[in-house]
């Protein structure tokens, strides 16, 4: 199929978006006070969330994990609340009480960031439940490492997704690594998406390096999860260019390997596609790259200039 | 007042409930079908009454139904999912524990998770210790989760629909061998408050403080005390958290004297709270050292002689009274 021209340069955009905004993270995590806690990112792998996203509807709901900043900005995140949260700043999307890891963004459909690794899959099928309850056109899409895949809760969620053909649809990011360790130490199976088999819907590998290819497999399994057809574990084939945290040194993931996938860039391959189209000039190119800085940098001034949350909001927002 | 068992009561709270809100499902393994469509069970005759799109049956998956409570509930569905035993908590524990409690809080106060997680406890019937394991400590110590364990078949018709109506996870805790013991309940619109302890039987000179099954053993132990002028006050907490810290101080600083009974295991167990609570707030009060009376510290075992050996009852507790006296 072709893509339209106008769904490429939001593709584009946002894929632009995610690398500046997470480069920008780099450098800021590693200023001493700055930034608390663990950092976390999608750097090299963006073209999966910012494919499927694409591909989706504003009443579509996705649950995410802790590699979730492409997913939500091309969700319709503003970079500013989420940087905001990112900096534990009351006005951050949820004043300060997540973090980069749990970032919760209910009024764009992003409801849920679990780091707990396999936790999405039972949430993402109480969503769709809900969906399909109350007949609403809206679907669900789970992401998942590829080291999610060997917890009991993936496979307790794909079966019940199936068994009540539940409007979801669940997205592999294979980055290759489980924590520190590669695929082929913690499954004997070379494609995680044959997994699907053993619940009866379909199982698709795509190159998770390609917005192009990852948008219209999900416009694909979209369509099939909305036509009340069923779930689809869709593989993102990627790597992840940083180490599991910004505190990892790496050690395991061997120097040519990493260069050799910097080498497929998402970002420059989008871009490459959309000039050897022809559907921007330079002179535009130019000009989204000036304006995903200027969202980048007014993300960190506003997160700056934000106020801590006083001590005493932590009990706010208590029930029990 | 018509006399219903609490199994009777509750299903009559999830009927009513489920009449009145659409968006009140069921969910869990073999709710309402098989060996659980009995009259005298919770979910009995409700596949028929609400039909397949509103009492799910699921496949054996903790983990799945309690994450399919926090889905919908986030979507703002009134999810009701079982558990079949209260040890299969741990199953579904990461969706309870991590998600269902938290995630308001994570999004700081954006989502709101109207969720009810009923876990089917308590001893007696020997089944042994993976059947058997009362983890409402476990529960309480988790902060996003109210904690509901009822006593009465009225009790437990009122809590539950406020836990059904309630906008905040709550766990709900029911022993198995009250399903079928027949009390008075009122029909109809009968809410109960949730975080409200129950005074069952005043008194003078000794306050037994319990909840669930144990109400019973408090009742008998009264009983037999009566008859030699001991007048025991039996406070009934209902409910866990919030915990009525109140009710829990007023009755101590009436009578001076305080026992806590529950079946679960005593180390960490909801009796060491309700003690400290009161050595922080009516320690003056107190005429003599507060004593528990709970589980001993181990699974519990199958045998009938051994099960006996593990459930408190009224003679440890008259024991205990007697030792404060």
């Amino acid at each position: 199929m072709t893509i339209p021209k106008d769904k490429m340069l939001e593709m584009l955009h946002f894929l632009m978006l995610s690398r500046r905004f997470e480069e920008a993270l780099t450098d800021l995590c590693r200023i001493e006070g700055k930034i608390p806690g663990m950092m976390i990112l999608c750097t090299g792998q963006e073209a999966v969330g910012v494919g499927m996203v694409a591909a989706l509807r504003p009443e579509d709901v996705i649950i995410t994990n802790h590699r979730s900043h492409a997913h939500l900005l091309t969700k319709g995140a503003d970079p500013k609340v989420l940087m905001a949260e990112i900096y534990g700043k009351r006005t951050g999307c949820n004043k300060g009480k997540s973090g980069t890891l749990h970032l919760a963004l209910p009024e764009i459909g992003a409801p849920c960031t679990s780091t707990v690794v396999g936790a999405g899959p039972p949430i993402a099928v109480g969503r769709a439940f809900a969906q399909q309850y109350r007949n609403e056109p809206g679907i669900t899409v789970c992401f998942v490492g590829d080291g999610a895949t060997g917890e009991g809760s993936f496979h307790e969620a794909l079966n019940l997704a199936s068994l009540w053909r539940l409007p979801v649809i669940f997205v592999c990011e294979n980055n290759r690594y489980a924590g520190a360790q590669r695929q082929e130490e913690h499954t004997r199976i070379e494609n995680i998406a044959d997994r699907a088999a053993g619940y009866r819907m379909p199982g698709v590998v795509v190159d998770g390096n390609d917005a192009m290819s990852v948008y219209t497999t999900a416009l694909d399994a979209r369509a099939r999860a909305a036509a009340g057809e069923g779930p689809t574990l869709i593989e993102c084939k990627t790597y992840r260019w940083r180490g599991h945290g910004e505190s990892d040194p790496q050690l395991y993931q061997p120097k040519e390997e990493i260069a050799a996938w910097r080498a497929l860039c998402p970002v420059a391959r989008m871009r490459d596609a959309v000039r050897a189209r022809g559907l921007i000039s330079a002179e535009d190119l130019k000009a989204m790259e000036a304006r995903v800085e200027t969202l980048v940098q007014e993300a960190i001034r506003f997160a700056e200039e934000s106020p801590y949350p006083e001590p005493h909001e932590a009990l706010e927002d208590v029930y029990a | 007042m018509p006399q219903l068992t609490m199994g009777q009561a509750l299903n009559q709270a999830l009927k009513e409930e489920m009449t009145r809100d659409d968006t009140v499902f069921l969910a869990g393994e073999g709710v309402g079908v098989s060996i659980h469509d009995n009259p005298m069970l919770p979910t009995a005759g409700l596949l028929k009454d609400f039909g397949p799109r509103r009492v799910r049956d699921t496949p054996v998956s903790e983990a799945a139904i309690a994450g399919l409570a926090v889905g919908a509930a986030e979507a703002g569905l009134k999810p009701v999912v079982e558990i079949m035993f209260n040890p299969f908590f741990t199953l579904a524990s990461d969706m309870i524990v991590n998600h269902a409690a938290k995630l308001r809080y994570l999004s700081g106060g954006k989502s709101t998770f109207p969720l009810v997680v009923r876990i089917k406890s308590g001893a007696g019937f020997g089944a042994g210790c993976q059947h058997s394991h009362n983890l409402e400590a476990w529960a309480a110590h988790c902060p996003g989760l109210k904690v509901i364990m009822p006593a009465t078949a009225a009790d437990a018709k009122g809590l539950l629909k406020s836990a059904i109506r309630d906008p905040n996870p709550v766990v709900f805790f029911e022993d198995m061998m009250l399903y079928f013991a027949p009390g008075p309940v009122p029909e109809g619109e009968h809410l109960v408050p949730i975080g409200q302890a129950d005074v069952k039987r005043p008194g003078r000179d000794v306050t037994v403080v319990t909840w669930s099954r144990m109400l019973g053993v408090a009742f008998k132990a009264a009983e037999q005390l009566a008859g030699e002028g001991i007048d025991v006050e039996i406070l009934d907490l209902r409910t866990l958290v919030p915990l009525d810290r109140a009710a829990i101080l007023a009755s101590v600083r009436k009578t001076g004297r305080l026992v806590v009974l529950h079946e679960a295991t005593r180390t960490g167990g909801f009796a060491g709270e309700v003690a400290a609570v009161v050595m922080e707030q009516a320690f003056e009060s107190l005429k003599a050292p507060l004593r528990r009376v709970t589980g001993p510290d181990i699974p519990v075992p199958a045998s009938p002689p051994l099960e006996r050996f593990y459930i408190p009852d009224a003679e440890q507790l008259v024991k205990a009274i007697r030792g404060i006296l």
